[in-house]
């Protein structure tokens, strides 16, 4: 099983402070990995290491075939980041976002509709500025683009955070598709886990570093975090 | 990289449309720009016409760097920098696009700029290919450089004070060459050989090649 | 580089660039004589022009540096220190040259300043400098600020022969260039020729021997700033996890009773 994001000893430093301080993960297709951690352990920079966001100062990373130390651009439009910062223009409207990201990450605009259908914004909602937008609007929004992309690797940032629980189910309902497709998704959530799409695998981020990672027993759809073994899903 | 060019000057020439900041800010700036220039001169008709042309092009470069910092600042709202990094746009084309945005915006200014000028200043224009091509090359050369510092200045917190220092300088042998090239046109004797708009032309070439090769290595940090 | 060869090293530049430049002083305000024209005022030609090649000499060895940071295959830190070291000594004699420019012009010309080529490319290098020292002042990591001034160094670079040649099309009224140009015969020669080009060596030693200085320092910098980032890596390696029981969630009722996973 070839490894979709495979990091090894990776250090990152960000003006003069480590953020991540030697990350040892592999991850192949199809595996949904959940990420804790305290706060400031790292989590978010974990996730946007992966993006191909951060310079990566020591240490080997690849994701999707790519070497994230020598070229990391290669990487980035394959990959699909939903995060605290939302990156939508103040000025344009939700489709207007929408449909940017679509043409700069080469994806099909033809969905541009659906996938703000999808997230509920349709009619007068798709056409508001974002800078009117509520926060949890404009994860909407910045979901939409995300829905619309498809992209192999997710990686979410707390994204239930803001978001009704409508639209968590939506956005759980297109991980699971995305999944069974053959994507990964990692997500880094406070939260315990209530929706439908279930981790194969927890990773605990602590001091800029991997400090637990227990695998799920059974198949990679079907499992539970074992050590539990309360039976409590939600 | 062309695509993403046009991409991006799209998009920033639609929230320009949208915000207004170019029209509303920048434009009633270098107006008052103008106007103010006059205060502070001798006003004699005659100092005025011979004055003019630098003093446009003076407004011209104040004002590139009000258009320059906020083509990059619409950017870093709400963390949309790394959003352009995020989507594997590329970076050569994102300096392009932005420099389109900047120069569409500049050009469109320096049209009403010229209007106020003949009107405060009244010089004798004349040689209108010469205006306009040198014009045309200042412009790029302007927005090119400022695109260019604007980026390297802006995760700065001094970027406001940061950027002019950074950009003047730089921009300062364009801001001589328009003047003279306009002056020869409005003099007649311009003609599209004149030295001026031959260093114009370097100038520009030079700063977008420039641009596009390194916008990579600043946007990568 | 502070190995004990590099501090004979710079000692011994240290030495010879005082010698010289107490000979070149010796000569240059005793032994030779008033100009029939500008009087003692002539002295100051074996002092400025070995300024103004210095602070360019400076300027050309910022940009090289600059360019061989920027080209992958000879990145190094090393040369983006040197090249903030040389500006640094760089910005001093561009603002000496400016100084003693000043001081020669107004009772040779009348005013403190004049317009032409030279004199104003070198006041556009003395700002060009500053900005190239603020930017290295933005905080950043060691490779942000080399990337960012590296650019700047080179933008510098291209961008001074621009305003030179637009100065000069635009005034000229410097006087011609004494030595090397080459259309014209020196006009000075003989023992002012002689001191003349000891006050370019003499001053070319000092300017090396003060970035000598400053690049160690620089470079002492940096092995500070590396040992404290290995601290702090081993600091927060050591931060504590979520707690022995929890991976899971934040609920303590969960998981109340279980063993420590760690």
């Amino acid at each position: 099983m070839q490894d979709l994001v495979s990091f090894k000893n990776v250090v990152v430093v960000s003006g003069n402070f480590p953020i991540l301080t030697g990350i040892d993960f592999e991850a192949g297709p199809g595996e949904v990995v959940s990420v804790k951690g305290r706060n400031g352990a790292g989590k978010t920079s974990f996730l946007r290491a992966v993006a191909g966001l951060l310079r990566i100062t020591r240490g080997s990373a690849s994701v999707l075939g790519v070497d994230l130390v020598s070229n990391p651009a290669d990487a980035r439009h394959r990959v699909g980041l939903l995060g605290h910062d939302s990156f939508l223009y103040e000025d344009l409207t939700a489709r207007e976002n929408v449909s940017f990201v679509l043409r700069a990450t080469r994806s099909d605009t033809a969905r541009v509709e659906s996938s703000l259908a999808a997230v509920g914004l349709t009619g007068r909602l798709s056409d508001l500025k974002v800078a009117v937008m509520s926060a949890g609007q404009r994860k909407k929004v910045a979901l939409a683009a995300l829905l619309a992309r498809e992209p192999e690797l997710w990686l979410l940032d707390e994204p239930h955070a803001s978001l009704d629980s409508w639209t968590r189910d939506v956005l759980d309902s297109a991980l699971i598709a995305a999944v069974a497709n053959g994507s990964t998704v990692l997500v880094v959530s406070h939260e315990p886990h209530h929706g439908a799409l279930v981790p194969t695998r927890t990773v605990e981020i602590g001091g800029g570093k991997v400090i637990n990672d227990v695998r799920a027993s059974g198949s990679a759809d079907a499992a539970l975090t074992t050590k539990l073994g309360t039976g409590n899903v939600a | 990289m062309w695509r993403d060019a046009l991409l991006i000057a799209g998009k920033d020439l639609r929230i320009e449309l949208r915000s207004k900041v170019a029209f509303n800010q920048i434009l009633p700036f270098a107006f008052i720009v103008l106007i103010v220039f006059a205060f502070a001169l001798d006003t004699s008709p005659d100092t005025l016409q011979k004055v003019a042309p630098g003093l446009f092009w003076l407004a011209v470069l104040i004002s590139s760097i009000l258009g320059v910092d906020r083509a990059i600042a619409i950017e870093t709202h709400d963390n949309a920098s790394d959003g352009l990094l995020v989507y594997g746009v590329d970076p050569g084309g994102i300096f392009l696009g932005k420099v389109v945005s900047v120069f569409v915006q500049l050009f469109l200014l320096e049209i009403v700029l010229i209007i106020a000028m003949v009107v405060l200043y009244g010089p004798k224009i004349g040689g209108w290919p010469l205006v306009v091509i040198s014009a045309v090359f200042a412009t790029l050369g302007i927005s090119a450089a400022g695109v260019l510092y604007s980026q390297l200045a802006s995760s700065s917190k001094a970027k406001q004070t940061l950027l002019p220092l950074l950009l003047v300088p730089v921009a300062s042998p364009v801001l001589l060459a328009a003047t003279k090239s306009w002056q020869d046109a409005f003099a007649g004797s311009g003609w599209l050989g004149d030295p001026w708009l031959r260093l114009l032309i370097v100038f520009a070439v030079v700063y977008l090649a420039l641009g596009t090769v390194f916008y990579n290595s600043i946007l990568e940090g | 580089m502070e190995s004990k060869r590099y501090q004979r090293l710079r000692r011994e530049v240290g030495v010879l660039s005082v010698l010289l430049v107490a000979v070149t002083v010796i000569l240059g305000l005793w032994v030779t004589p008033p100009d029939v024209v500008q009087g003692q005022l002539v002295r100051l030609i074996y002092v400025h022009p070995p300024m103004a090649w210095v602070a360019y000499l400076a300027y050309g060895v910022t940009s090289l540096a600059s360019i061989l940071y920027l080209w992958k295959r000879t990145r190094n830190l090393r040369w983006d220190l040197l090249a903030a070291s040389s500006a640094e000594v760089g910005v001093i004699f561009t603002g000496l040259t400016l100084v003693t420019g000043s001081i020669w012009g107004r009772p040779a010309w009348g005013v403190w300043w004049t317009w032409d080529a030279r004199l104003t490319t070198t006041a556009l290098l003395f700002v060009l400098y500053l900005g190239y020292l603020a930017l290295r002042r933005i905080p950043a990591d060691s490779h942000q600020r080399a990337v960012r001034s590296a650019i700047a160094g080179l933008i510098a670079f291209i961008d001074v022969p621009i305003v030179h040649q637009s100065v000069v099309w635009w005034r000229t009224l410097h006087q011609g260039a004494t030595v090397f140009n080459p259309s014209l015969s020196p006009r000075i020669h003989g023992e002012m020729l002689i001191t003349l080009l000891l006050g370019f060596i003499s001053f070319t030693f000092v300017y090396v021997w003060m970035v000598m200085h400053r690049y160690q320092i620089a470079a002492l910098e940096q092995r500070v700033l590396d040992a404290e980032l290995e601290k702090l890596i081993q600091e927060r390696r050591n931060e504590p996890g979520l707690g022995s029981n929890q991976i899971e969630s934040n609920d303590d009722a969960n998981n109340a009773g279980q063993p420590s996973k760690v």
